[in-house]
């Protein structure tokens, strides 16, 4: 099918502005796969259902628009932590302040180094799995990252990782236009974290497709830090074997746009897949997570559970799929989108849904919005607390349910004195 | 100690009137009861000295040790001195009850210009207290309320009182939803209280719970008016009889 003119005019400039970078045999096949894709599908426009509530228009116009350097005051985000650091600075990998990577225990390469050669195991999950999310909703963004990505890490696991991986983008050009491809297999078994931080670049479009063989386990933290005016759009493609857990959680404070998608598909029996988000939102803030997961085996466990604080006219958007194929008996399928707004001005969008196709199944979705219960905070005051400490306890406690999806105990109170920072920087 | 003079409050919301001209001091060291039929305004006299939102004071004042309640915000007339045991103590998902607690001692302290307690003597001190009302660490440990049956949330509004040693205590209700024995600990936590700085307003439908709180003195109020005050026996009287013939009397 043709696409309208204007869609068209609007994916050809900016597939003009990029070129496809040189590489191996496996990789320029893949490039230019991504790219028929792209050109098929068309870059996202106002009028997609899909970005009914976020306008894509700065993720897709050829230019990234310009966006100050934020001066961080608060210090790094998981800087007390052992971890394995790789360093971004506006998308392009930087040895010096990065770890040595062939010390780290696990195979971890730059995308660059794989993509320079003629075969590579990533072969089988580098696009493919971006593909895959593609269907029954269209993601152009991805594609377009998949054709263009241009840097990133591809990590493969057999066993248990010593230590995070952790992924942590600078951004230091007002200009930057960013695109990072990351490639993660856990092989049968296999288990790891992965951190990620920071605002990376003026614009960044970022795709990481995990593989979650049997039995493993992957855990990611994310943290999308204060950087007021960039732009991101973001996606995650996971697919899960048997018995195999992913979790993910993400904290986005700020940001004028963030679109993060994450689409999940239970390929095997008895897995288990928990994404989750607390956003916090001061002004021209909008930030939407679309989430997409797919049970396609028996017995598997899904969790979304996503919260968002929002003030001063800052927007937040939920757009939440359980689809349960007719094969998937026994799904056990929960949704929850709740924002707390802390004035009028500001809007939450929610479009949860189910599609259930068996019969054998439990699954909830709730959404809620309000303000803060003036119960408890008089319940709160009344025992002494000045207000303004009260309100933080009861947002920090809104946001809880969200934090706690993060099993490891120091990384969940790490995030909770990251949001309890914000508060204190933003409220009054 | 407690002084409320000719006080006056009608609801913000609808044009209604709720108390007329209230009179009531209490003395350090002393047990004063409020009784009276539903209805009567008593909760709202509870709900305007210690701050809550929806009334208006349109006359009248109310002091403690000479500060004006009225002109303070709740946080405030909590530093100097006032608690309110509420009638349903409100459940708040997400915040442990032991880190509210410390929040609140900490953020009185503060407010009067104290040092914060440290963690080790704050944990000390509120083992201590939970043991004598039976409040074991699970219920500590557990969201501010959650979960908790009627005597525990009573329980845990008394351990609250006991770690922030208040100078005036206004207990609304607090046999409300109390089986006997929740309300024997309930009482003894409040008994235990009991001491000649402290002063007790104790707000209470029935006349059970003031065999386990001994008044000393006992108002009657109808109307949004305090009608009548005696001494404990004025609470058997009701017991025996009512509040109907009192309010009769008195009209």
């Amino acid at each position: 099918m043709a696409l309208p003119q204007a869609k068209l005019d609007a994916t050809e400039a900016r597939l003009a502005a990029l070129a496809l970078p040189a590489g191996g045999t496996w990789i320029t096949q893949a490039r230019e796969a991504a790219l028929a894709r792209v050109r098929e599908m068309g870059l996202p426009g106002r009028r997609d259902e899909y970005w009914k509530f976020t306008r894509p228009d700065t993720l897709i116009v050829p230019q990234a628009p310009k966006a100050a350097v934020f001066a961080d005051d608060e210090g790094l985000p998981f800087d007390d932590m052992d971890r394995l650091r790789v360093v971004f600075v506006d998308g392009v990998f930087d040895a010096e302040a990065s770890d040595d990577l062939s010390a780290a225990g696990i195979e971890i390469e730059r995308l660059e180094t794989a993509a320079a050669q003629d075969i590579h195991w990533a072969k089988d999950i580098y696009g493919t799995l971006e593909k895959a999310g593609q269907n029954p909703v269209m993601r152009p963004l991805a594609a377009l990252n998949s054709a263009y990505a241009t840097d990133g890490v591809v990590i493969r696991v057999t066993g248990k990782a010593k230590k995070p991986v952790s992924l942590i983008y600078h951004h230091q050009s007002e200009t930057s236009d960013a695109i990072l491809h990351n490639v993660i297999k856990l092989e049968k078994g296999a288990e790891l974290t992965v951190l990620e931080n920071g605002p990376a670049a003026a614009r960044f479009n970022q795709v990481m497709e995990v593989d979650v063989a049997d039995t493993a386990r992957f855990h990611h933290v994310r943290i999308q830090g204060r950087d007021h005016e960039r732009h991101a759009a973001t996606h995650i493609f996971a697919r899960l074997g048997t018995e195999s857990v992913f979790k993910s959680f993400t904290m986005t404070v700020n940001g004028v746009m963030t679109r993060n998608e994450c689409v999940i598909e239970l390929t095997g029996d008895d897995a288990m897949a928990h994404v989750a988000g607390a956003a916090m939102g001061d002004g021209d803030f909008h930030q939407d997570d679309t989430v997409f997961i797919t049970h396609d085996a028996v017995n598997c466990e899904s969790r979304q559970v996503f919260k968002k604080v929002l003030r001063n006219g800052a927007t937040g958007v939920f757009q939440g799929k359980i689809l349960v194929q007719p094969e998937a008996q026994k799904t056990d399928g929960y949704q929850i989108s709740q924002s707390l707004l802390l004035d009028d001005d500001s809007n939450f969008l929610a479009k949860p849904e189910l599609e259930i196709y068996a019969d054998d199944v439990a699954c909830s979705h709730g959404s809620t919005t309000g303000a803060i219960d003036e119960d408890m905070l008089f319940y709160l005051r009344a025992r002494g607390l000045p207000l303004g400490k009260a309100q933080d306890l009861l947002v920090l406690a809104f946001l809880a349910e969200a934090v706690e999806e993060i099993e490891d105990e120091p990384l969940r109170e790490h995030i909770t004195v990251r949001l309890q920072g914000w508060l204190e920087r933003h409220s009054r | 100690m407690l002084e409320i003079k000719n006080l006056h409050v009608r609801l913000e919301e609808e044009d209604k009137k709720i108390l007329k001209g209230v009179d009531l001091t209490v003395e350090p060291g002393k047990v004063h009861a409020i009784m009276g039929p539903n209805g009567s305004g008593k909760s709202t006299l509870s709900y305007v000295l210690s701050g809550r939102d929806g009334y208006e004071v349109t006359d009248g004042t109310a002091t403690l040790d000479g500060h004006d309640l009225l002109d303070m915000e709740p946080e405030e007339r909590a530093a100097v001195g006032l608690f309110l045991a509420f009638q349903y103590p409100v459940e708040i998902p997400g915040v442990g009850n032991m880190t509210f607690l410390r929040t609140a001692v900490n953020a009185q302290r503060k407010a009067r210009g104290q040092e914060e307690m440290s963690s080790a003597d704050f944990l000390k001190l509120i083992r201590e207290k939970a043991k004598e009302l039976k409040i074991d660490a699970d219920m500590l440990k557990r969201p501010v309320n959650v979960g908790f049956s009627g005597g525990e949330k009573k329980r845990n509004e008394i351990l609250q009182m006991a770690m922030l040693e208040p100078k005036m205590c206004i207990l609304d209700e607090t046999d409300s939803g109390l089986d006997v024995d929740a309300m024997k600990l309930v009482s003894d936590g409040v008994n235990a209280l009991r001491d000649e700085g402290r002063g007790f307003l104790v707000i209470t439908h029935y006349q059970r719970l003031l065999n386990h709180i001994k008044p000393d003195v006992v108002h009657i109020m109808s109307d949004g008016r305090i009608i009548k005050t005696g001494g404990p026996e004025l609470a058997l009287e009701v017991e025996e009889n009512g509040y109907a013939d009192i309010v009769e009397e008195v009209a």
